[in-house]
């Protein structure tokens, strides 16, 4: 128990000023405008050097920051629109030293690949998941979802199918963790097949089946009978083509 | 009253001036040079600019943190020497002699301002220097009301300055964390969300702009504008006075 007087030794013109100052500053504070973070105020990155000055020995805690902060940059909640005032070579730059401070984090190509590149701007698109599959490359076992989401964007919404190829493509090569599923493995043959490449599909397939990454008894009969389908497809297809 | 205030004024500014507080400073300044000519060694482009930005921050914080450290421990100590009773068992207003610890120690502020500015003015233009160090003073004001409101309330060295310590981070961050409290991934809030922007909204109500005073982008970039500066003195008037006001509730309520 603190040991005080009772408030009537508080004279009248000391609680007055407290009341006065307590109302201007609710007063000065209502009257400013809400802080926001508007795109042009989103400056290039330091270098990583200052960054990892300035983290003070803990660059995760610092890129976990920089990402929140980041991600409030221009984003106008519940429209259509987002980010599209941002430039999108500091975006990449910023996400690029969050990734350099930490390596093991996901939020960035997270951002990158379902904020930054779902845009109506083919352009931007096309940069960023430049820049997914750029990061992939650096670590494909622990990033390979983000370029997953990738070949998506560029099969369905820039129906880019050589880009979508090249990016699933990428994802069968690099990858050799036993934790990938095979949905994520088989995405280059599906590709292929949409693009009418039955043989390179054929010999995909049963690659990776016969490379053992592919267990689950009901994704082996699926991928059986998808490979009896185009081995039938690839028959009837060379009895049209005799003359 | 004045004839109180301006004695405990100036034996404040003496103290400070014996307990070479000043001398602290300018091994601050020395420090700072000598991290920016280490920056100067080591920088490929922009080597003033990156040299100006970071003394400029490194005085900033060194000069809070120096303030409020000797206004805590400084008061503390004339609480335990049992100093401020000898002082008030004379015919003289508590708030006289509030007042006369803030003007000394406002005066100790406005003298580490100017010692924090003049090492930047190696990188950066006269006026802009001047507007740096005369906004560092305001805050540095802020600082100081801030830190014996806490001696009076919490009379403690340590859960003082943390609370000064707290006062000070969290003025200069609320607006980042209102920012990144508004804009969640998701168009819908949870309730627990929206809980938690109210309460960051409240907090950011009841303290001091920091964020937005002493930028370091005044001195590489471009000066403030005279609407930004006159909002930022506007901010140091009202909120020296809301603290003036709470220090003196508690001074007055205090029993000795």
């Amino acid at each position: 128990m603190r040991d005080e007087r009772p408030l009537r030794h508080v004279s009248a013109p000391v609680l007055a000023l407290l009341a006065a100052g307590l109302a201007l500053q609710l007063g000065l504070h209502a009257a400013l405008p809400e802080p926001q973070a508007k795109a042009p105020d989103l400056l290039p990155p330091p270098a990583i050097s200052l960054l990892r000055l300035a983290s003070l020995g803990e660059p995760i805690a610092l890129a976990k920051i920089l990402m929140l902060r980041l991600q409030s940059f221009d984003y106008q909640s519940g429209t259509q629109v987002p980010y599209k005032d941002l430039d999108y070579a500091v975006v990449e730059a910023w996400l690029a030293r969050i990734l350099e401070l930490d390596a093991g984090g996901q939020y960035p190509l997270l951002a990158a690949s379902r904020l930054y590149a779902e845009i109506p701007n083919e352009a931007k698109q096309r940069s960023m998941l430049e820049f997914v599959y750029q990061e992939y490359l650096r670590d494909p076992n622990r990033r390979w979802p983000w370029l997953a989401h990738a070949v998506f964007l560029a099969k369905h919404r820039l129906k880019d199918m050589k880009l979508a190829l090249r990016y699933a493509a990428a994802l069968h090569e690099y990858t050799t963790s036993k934790d990938i599923p095979p949905w994520a493995l088989t995405m280059e043959a599906f590709i292929r097949e949409d693009l009418n490449e039955l043989d390179t599909e054929r010999v995909m397939i049963g690659g990776l089946i016969a490379s053992g990454r592919i267990t689950d008894p009901s994704e082996l009969k699926f991928l059986d009978g998808r490979l009896r389908e185009i081995e039938a497809r690839l028959g009837k297809k060379r009895e049209n083509a005799k003359p | 009253m004045l004839r109180h205030i301006l004695p405990i004024a100036r034996y404040t500014l003496l103290e400070a001036l014996r307990n070479r507080l000043l001398w602290l400073a300018l091994m601050l300044v020395a420090a700072g040079l000598a991290f920016t000519q280490f920056l100067q060694q080591v920088t490929i482009t922009e080597s003033v600019q990156i040299q100006a930005a970071l003394l400029a921050a490194l005085l900033r914080i060194g000069a809070a943190f120096i303030l409020a450290a000797y206004v805590v421990t400084s008061m503390v100590r004339e609480f335990n020497d049992k100093v401020m009773e000898l002082i008030l068992s004379r015919p003289l207003r508590r708030s006289s002699y509030f007042l006369g610890k803030l003007a000394g120690y406002a005066a100790v502020a406005l003298a580490l301002a100017l010692i924090s500015g003049l090492p930047l003015l190696l990188f950066a233009p006269a006026a802009r220097v001047a507007l740096w160090s005369l906004s560092l003073a305001c805050e540095l004001l802020l600082v100081t009301a801030f830190a014996l409101f806490c001696v009076f309330s919490l009379t403690q060295v340590m859960s003082a300055l943390a609370a000064v310590t707290c006062f000070y981070l969290l003025s200069r961050s609320i607006s980042a964390l209102q920012i990144m409290a508004a804009h969640p991934l998701t168009d819908a809030l949870s309730a627990g969300q929206k809980v938690v922007n109210f309460v960051i909204d409240a907090i950011a109500f009841v303290l001091p702009g920091m964020d937005r005073m002493t930028q370091t982008g005044w001195l590489i970039y471009a000066a403030p504008t005279a609407a930004e500066f006159a909002q930022l003195l506007a901010q140091t008037a009202v909120y020296a006075l809301l603290l003036c006001g709470a220090a003196l509730f508690d001074l007055q309520r205090k029993n000795f």
